[in-house]
This record gives C-alpha cells, structure tokens and sequence, in this order.
C-alpha cells in the first residue's frame, strides 16, 4: 500500500470545443489537505468533480487510493465501470457543495443517516446514533428535528459535512464551502474543517479562504485557465509566488 | 385623535347586486314554477331530483363512475411516471419510444380511443402471450374477455397516461440538479435518487394538476357511456329517455359529480401540505385551524385580529402536517 490517496497525471477534460482540464499533475498523500485556488472557470471545480465521477475524465490518469477514478484494471485492461460500481466508488469519497444540497423534505437526522442506511444497509439504530454523535461534532446537535430551510446557511453547510462524515469516506472533497455563506458564517464551517483535519482526514479543499489554506493546508495549488500554474507549501505560495499570473490573482483577491 | 377609516361605498353597491341576485336564483331554483300544455309544475321538479337522487340505480353508476375514475388515474399515474423516466433516460431509444407513445395518445380523440378499445376484438379476436411468430403460451379470448368497463378503463388510462408524463416530468425537471448530485455523492444509484429525493420533491409539483386531472377525469369518464358502460352518465340518460325527466336527472348527475368533486379538493388541499413539509419554514394553518383560532381570539379593534398571530395565544404548532 502506497500512502498517496490521490494521484492526476495529465487529466484531460473537455467539453465540447472548450478544454476546461490541460493536463493536471497532482498528488495529496493520504491524511494531508490540500487547497485549490484560482480565478472562476479556471477547472478547479470541474477537477474535484472528475475525482467524484460527477464528470467523466476525457484524458490522462486519475486514481484514488490506488484505483483508476471510471475504470477497472484487470489482466492489463482497463474495464469501463458500471454504474453499480461506480455508486460504491463515490460512496467511499465525501463531497461538500457550493450549495448545501441537503434534502429539503427531510429532517437533519434523516439527511444524516440516509446515506448509511439505504446506501450501506446499516441498521437504524446505529445509524441514528453516529449521526447524532456526527451532528454533536459539527454543533448541530439540537437541531436534529428541524427541516434544512429551518437552518441558516453556515448551520446547513455543517449538516451537510455530517452528511458526506456519515458515510465514513476515506477523502473528503469540498468546494467552495463558504463561498455561499453570509461573511459572519463562515467561521464556523471553517472550524469544523480544521478540526476535520486535525484528525487526519484527506481533504482537497477547493476556496478562496486564503487564511485558511495559509494554516490548514499542506499544500496549495493555484490554477488558472484548466493548467496548474504554481504549487507548493501554501506559505510559500501566498507570500512569494514565482509565477507572474499567482502574483496577479492574489494582488486582486488579497 | 379619533381615527377616520376610508369608506367603501363601491363594496356596499357591489353587495347589493349580489344580494339581488341570489335572491333572484334561489327564487328560480326552488320556488318557481311553470306553466307548460296547461299543467303547472315546479320548475326544477326537485321531487323528482329527491325520488332519484339517492336510487340504487344512481348509486350503482356512481360507483361505476368513480372506479373508472381510480382505474383511470391509477393506470394513468403509473405510465405517466414510467414514461417520465424514459423520457429523461440517455439511452436514446427509450426516449425516442415515449416520445412516441405521448405524440400518438395526445395526437388523436380519446373519444375515437374509448371507440378504437371497445371495437379491438374486431381487429385482435385472440390475444396470446409468447414467441414472436411463433409457438402460444398464454391465450385470451378478447371477444369475451374485453367488457366494454375494461376497454374503457383501458383506453382512458393509457390517454391519461400520456398527459400524466408531462406532468411527471415537469416536476422532475424542477428539482434542482444539485439534489441528484449530492444523493449520487453519497453513493445512491439513479434509480434510488430518483426515488428517495427526486420524486418526494417534485411532488409538490405535480399534486396541483394531477388533482385537476383527477377532476377531469371524473366527468371525462361520462365519455364511457358511448361504449354502454353503465356510469352516471349513461344511466341517467337511460332514464330520462324512459320518463323525458331531462333536466332533473341531468342535476341529479351534476350534484353527483360536483360533491365527488369538492371532496376530492379537500382531499387535494391536504396532500399539498403533506407534501410542502421543508418548503417553507412554518406550513400556513389548515381553515378548519383558522376556525378553531378564530374562535379563540376576541376580534381586534385593528380589524386585522382574527387572523392575526394576536399576543398571548400560541399558533397551533402542526406537527404531522
């Protein structure tokens, strides 16, 4: 077993005439996090997309904890992945959205245990448990009985980490979390995070929380344009970026 | 300072005509009567609407009319959710045969379908399941086996079918993509998304004008009587054919369908509320809560006060929608 969880060597993606992904070489060891900056339409979503199987990748080799993200290999073929499969290779890999996307028409709790009991056929009982556990971690407890609309932004981005948590995946993919959230909210989804991380999760954050990838992030990535213009230790990335476009982006953003 | 409300005297105008005309119906409805080949009778000859309204032989094609009406909506509910989901499915064969099947049953009269069902013994004497062109397992008799109640159901369902699938799918499409995303995220298959969050929440789409289809198809189910089913419709007919009662058994079928009719919107208005759970923050109270609270709160001298959320008395928190 190798201890790298993701591994891109010249992912592709194109979508019609346009090639939103260039070839992107990557790789997050498992237990780090890392962050994705960037200018909007430079891939960076499109890219933690393709790792989810959200989108299909057109080129280059993608593979998580060992295995080929959309393929099988097996006696030096690759075989395309049924649907089947490819439901159970998402349900090892959390994501967190823009947008929240919980179910408007469940309570917290259900939101919460739905992926365990009717993906994992987990029982009820101990289903409920973890995510009353789960929502205790994220500060939700009290609110397991009340409807998504119910919730504020910040509250509803926190369930929806519990969400991706109850499903026990072994990286979790986040994009832009806060960016939907109201300024006073975002601290507190940023808090969960850190303390996610601090207990090993793999995580690519894809944000425009500079502070955060500053203290968070093992590595920072900046893209632009559907190519990896710059990467490194994200101190170094932030405070002396070598290439003229990072020093651009960050001038406008900081 | 006393307070000098703006007067309405356009409301008072406006309540004075409608009075006058109400007073004007009832009058016509209930108390008048006619003169006609020097007999007087009551104009509406409700003793007559009386002695039929509630007869074994209405009741009997009551009952008629309202199982069309579930087989109906039943058959049509089922195909229009099966056709929905072809019709956004990928593979481009699926979508090409529903896109078919809606053109072809919303393309021609359902009248001409109930008359195409009922005569298809004509065209299929037998009907057997088995190999293509070749050897029969299954074997129907459709001369005997196709009633003119089945051909009906039959043939108005899989018109229903049709018009349901547009409804079907426009509550699909109005779910945000997003939610098929993040049920996808945590691993459910499309068949499962589809099923644990999509329909639950195009539901709230597609209960308003299924309702209307079902009331639809509660009168359109009166098209039945050209294929001698025996439902409300061609029942009184047979009557009045028999007695020239025209008018009154036609009321006695009207009320017939206009009492189904207002319970089925009862029935309705409490199916959008179970489905709006989630959508909003607080569900608005059911009228039968506003009665309750009505009497509860002392009108206010606001004029607002009997509606209002008034200080002291809690909401009735609805729980179960």
């Amino acid at each position: 077993m190798t201890d790298v969880m993701v591994q891109a060597e010249g992912v592709r993606k194109r979508y019609g005439r346009v090639e939103v992904l260039q070839g992107i070489d990557l790789e997050v060891r498992k237990g780090a996090v890392m962050c994705i900056i960037g200018p909007s339409g430079s891939g960076k979503s499109t890219f933690l997309r393709c790792i989810n199987h959200l989108e299909k990748v057109d080129g280059g080799r993608l593979t998580v904890d060992g295995q080929m993200v959309g393929y099988r290999e097996s006696g030096g073929r690759l075989y395309e992945l049924r649907d089947r499969e490819v439901c159970q290779r998402r349900a090892e890999v959390g994501m967190v959205f823009q947008h929240f996307n919980l179910f408007p028409h469940m309570t917290v709790l259900d939101n919460v245990t739905i992926g365990p009991v009717r993906v994992k056929g987990e029982a009820k009982v101990s289903a409920t448990r973890r995510a009353g556990e789960l929502l205790d971690q994220v500060g939700l407890a009290e609110k397991s009985g009340a409807y998504p609309r119910q919730l504020s932004g910040g509250q509803q981005q926190r369930v929806a980490i519990a969400r991706a948590l109850a499903m026990q995946p072994k990286l979790m993919l986040f994009d832009e979390p806060t960016s939907a959230l109201d300024p006073e909210l975002v601290g507190d989804v940023l808090d969960v995070m850190r303390s996610l991380a601090d207990k090993g999760m793999t995580m690519i954050v894809v944000t425009h929380e500079m502070g955060f990838a500053r203290e968070v992030g093992d590595s920072l990535v900046f893209m632009d344009q559907g190519v990896i213009v710059e990467s490194g230790p994200p101190r170094e990335v932030l405070s002396h970026p070598t290439q003229e476009r990072t020093q651009a982006f960050l001038s406008r953003i900081l | 300072m006393p307070v000098v409300p703006v007067r309405h005297p356009g409301r008072w105008v406006a309540a004075a005509v409608v009075v006058v005309l109400t007073v004007m119906l009832v009058h016509s409805l209930f108390f008048s009567h006619v003169v006609l080949y020097g007999r007087r009778r009551e104009r509406f000859e409700w003793s007559v609407i009386n002695n039929y309204f509630l007869s074994t032989q209405i009741i009997k094609a009551l009952g008629v009319t309202l199982a069309l009406t579930v087989l109906a909506m039943a058959g049509g509910i089922a195909i229009g959710v099966v056709l929905a989901i072809m019709r956004l499915s990928p593979n481009p064969i699926v979508t090409g045969s529903a896109w078919i099947y809606i053109w072809f049953f919303r393309g021609t009269p359902v009248l001409v379908q109930l008359l195409f069902w009922y005569n298809a013994a004509y065209i299929f004497p037998a009907f057997s399941l088995g190999v293509p062109f070749g050897p029969a397992l299954v074997h129907f008799n459709l001369t005997t086996w196709l009633t003119p109640f089945l051909a009906a159901s039959v043939g108005l369902a899989l018109n229903e079918g049709a018009y349901m699938s547009e409804i079907v799918r426009a509550g699909l499409i109005s779910v945000d993509e997003g939610q098929n995303e993040a049920a996808q995220s945590i691993g459910m298959t499309r068949l499962m998304a589809l099923r644990l969050i999509v329909i639950p929440q195009a539901m709230r789409v597609i209960i308003p004008p299924t309702g209307n289809e079902t009331i639809s198809m509660l009168k359109t189910t009166s098209l039945a009587s050209v294929v001698v089913v025996a439902e409300l419709t061609f029942t009184v007919e047979q009557i009045y054919s028999a007695n020239y009662k025209t008018i009154p058994l036609l009321m006695v079928a009207s009320l017939q369908y206009l009492w189904v009719t207002s319970v089925l919107m009862v029935g309705q208005y409490y199916l959008e509320r179970h489905y709006a759970r989630g959508s909003v923050r607080q569900l608005p109270p059911t009228p039968w809560q506003r009665v309750r609270r009505g009497l509860l709160i002392r009108p206010g001298r606001s004029g607002y006060g009997r509606f209002a959320d008034v200080e002291g008395i809690p909401f009735v928190q609805d729980d179960n929608g």
